[in-house]
């Protein structure tokens, strides 16, 4: 393993940050702590960074134990929500600041520096503003600059604090793109926090969805999306249709088509691509009233009111693609029938 | 349509938001006059009567022992109380903008008590304490330690008049600036030292020193406090500003009025330091701003 932390907790006053974290990353991984604001995803990177120490519990780097190591010997590349680039000095000088404070005996010579912080900036795409100062640059161009600044001392993990938090969204879809390649040519086991679910399916290969200091769920983006461990994890990850059992009529539900065999719980989550609409052709009690649809690039998001006749009143939405939907020739207002292809039960 | 409305809204904000003729030239008169009156006026009335007995009377006045060694004296406190002043200062502001602990706000009103009590009580303080009745002053009359009417008194004194300059104008800007800079460094490897020079120390340097600069004024010039406990002895724990007082007392209006030329030469001194800090400052931040514009 590369990181491992064991039974960490951390409290601040009668806060509870992190309840008792354990948690494995492989070697080569990059991973998303996922989860809202709050949940202790930044305390818990932090913790692993050394620049947060732990109520209780251990930290192991490469299978050595740094809980007591200062954040200087730990060997890790920190990447800040806000740049934190030295203000003061040339963006040459910022990612060269690592490799002139090593001991008199482990430093470089001046030529090997220079030309591994040209190296660097070239890999960052941004050698030709070696002579600026970050004042000068974009926010993008800033949150490269502090992960080549970040990568110049070799680290043995690299710890992201929602890298792109900070940045445009055209910007951020850019450099999502960019920190996968980049991570797929270095392989350096990294792990970065972000409150934005879409860009932890996007980026990592592993996700942790964390919430309230503890940890709900690990796994692929995939497993995480197709079973999610818990009705947190499935609202958090991706849209979803909640039917509460105590609030709406089973009979109904059985009508649209949800196996009650499978019932596991009273709750049951149905994901927008697994509701499945039509024009209504008989006079049913199952149907819903076409409400209004949003265009989502290919997809299109469809607004469906449920009368209170069966159960309570509720807004249901569901997705399909443009063609689909055109061939419906649906209009607001139009009765439909609705299907239920698949649900996720919960407690 | 819409171009013609923004800019005749623009005139007429800028109409509401210039005064009238009248204002202005009565303000600007009025400031000027004052500080002609108040700050103009007394430092020439200094150099008048300076001069008053001629070139010659002035530089014997100011090469008399007494005045040498004024004016010694009060260089010698202003090295010792302005690097002590500044560690503390240095140190005072970075427990207070990064670390978070019970009493903070306490120790920031602490901090603040010297400009807030008259200086001549702080000279008392130190009175109570080490004179012949005070806390340790058999104590330290028993060691031959010499605290009161001596130089370390006067030390004191100054140090507790001056030392929150530093820390005054370091805390904001050391809160403002946060704490990533430091963090990053600390994860690059460097040591805290390191961090603290190459990091910490550049971000501040402006701020530093203006109050350096502000303390050395004060520990200069300061009167009440180091008037109590200094005894006045002649040639040995008079100040500049006690010899100024001592001379005028004694109607030796040119000794007087020549030690306050060189009290207000100093102070202009620094008045020119400080402006050029500031105005270095302002470059810096125009040419960043302007690299930026240009691409």
């Amino acid at each position: 393993m590369s990181i491992s932390v064991n039974n960490i907790s951390k409290h601040f006053g009668a806060f509870t940050a992190l309840d008792n974290i354990s948690l494995d990353i492989p070697e080569g991984e990059l991973v998303a702590l996922l989860g809202p604001s709050g949940c202790g995803k930044t305390t818990l990177l932090r913790i692993i960074a050394g620049l947060e120490q732990a109520d209780q519990g251990d930290v192991f780097l490469k299978g050595d134990k740094v809980t007591d190591q200062p954040v200087k010997n730990r060997q890790i590349g920190f990447v800040f929500q806000h740049y934190a680039l030295f203000r003061h000095m040339t963006v040459f000088e910022n990612v060269a600041f690592g490799l002139r404070v090593k001991p008199r005996r482990e430093r470089l010579g001046e030529a090997i520096i220079r030309k591994k912080v040209h190296d660097l900036l070239s890999l960052v795409q941004l050698d030709w503003l070696h002579d600026r100062y970050p004042d000068q640059l974009s926010g993008g161009q800033r949150q490269r600059i502090a992960l080549a600044r970040a990568l110049a001392v070799e680290p043995s993990v690299l710890l992201l604090d929602e890298p792109f938090g900070a940045l445009d969204a055209s910007v951020r879809k850019d450099l999502r793109q960019w920190l996968r390649n980049l991570h797929h040519d270095l392989n350096v086991t990294s792990i970065f926090v972000t409150h934005d679910q879409e860009e932890a399916m996007e980026v990592a290969s592993q996700v942790v969805v964390l919430n309230h200091g503890r940890i709900e769920q690990q796994g692929a983006p995939g497993d995480i999306y197709d079973h999610p461990a818990n009705a947190f994890v499935s609202r958090f990850i991706g849209q979803t249709n909640v039917f509460d059992l105590d609030e709406h009529d089973a009979d109904w539900l059985q009508t649209v088509g949800l196996s009650m065999a499978q019932q596991k719980g009273k709750i049951a989550h149905v994901r927008p691509h697994d509701i499945v609409i039509e024009k209504s052709t008989h006079h049913s009690d199952a149907y819903v009233t076409l409400k209004d649809w949003q265009h989502l690039g290919s997809l299109i998001r469809i607004e469906l009111v449920k009368s209170g006749v069966n159960g309570q009143a509720a807004s249901v939405y569901a997705e399909m693609s443009n063609d689909q939907f055109r061939r419906l020739h649906l209009n607001r207002g139009d009765k439909v029938d609705l299907r239920i292809r698949h649900a996720h039960w919960f407690h | 349509m819409n171009a013609i409305s923004a800019t005749s809204f623009l005139a007429s904000k800028k109409l509401t938001l210039t005064d009238p003729d009248w204002v202005r030239y009565a303000l600007t008169g009025l400031t000027l006059s004052i500080i002609g009156l108040f700050l103009i006026l007394p430092l020439l009335t200094v150099l008048i009567e300076a001069f008053a007995k001629g070139w010659s009377a002035y530089s014997a006045s100011l090469t008399h022992p007494d005045a040498l060694a004024a004016m010694r004296l009060t260089l010698l406190v202003a090295l010792v109380t302005v690097p002590l002043t500044t560690v503390f200062g240095v140190s005072a502001a970075w427990a207070i903008a990064r670390f978070d602990f019970r009493g903070k706000s306490l120790l920031i009103t602490l901090i603040d008590l010297p400009f807030s009590v008259s200086p001549v009580i702080a000279g008392l303080i130190y009175v109570l304490i080490f004179g012949a009745q005070g806390w340790l002053g058999p104590w330290a009359a028993d060691h031959d330690i010499k605290i009161l009417f001596a130089v370390p008194g006067i030390i004191l004194a100054t140090l507790f008049v001056t030392f929150p300059f530093v820390a005054r104008e370091l805390i904001p800007l050391m809160q403002e600036i946060g704490h990533e800079e430091e963090e990053a460094a600390l994860s690059l490897g460097a040591s805290g030292w390191q961090t603290f020079f190459k990091v910490t120390m550049p971000n501040v340097k402006w701020g530093l020193l203006n109050g350096v600069l502000l303390c050395n004024a004060r520990a200069m010039g300061e009167f009440g406090a180091v008037s109590v406990v200094s005894g006045h002895i002649r040639g040995l724990t008079n100040t500049l500003p006690l010899h100024i007082e001592v001379s005028y007392n004694e109607y030796d209006f040119v000794g007087a009025f020549a030690g306050a030329s060189v009290l207000a030469a100093l102070a202009v001194v620094t008045l020119v330091f400080k402006t050029v800090l500031e105005w270095k400052q302002e470059q810096a931040l125009k040419a960043a701003r302007q690299a930026v514009e240009v691409h």
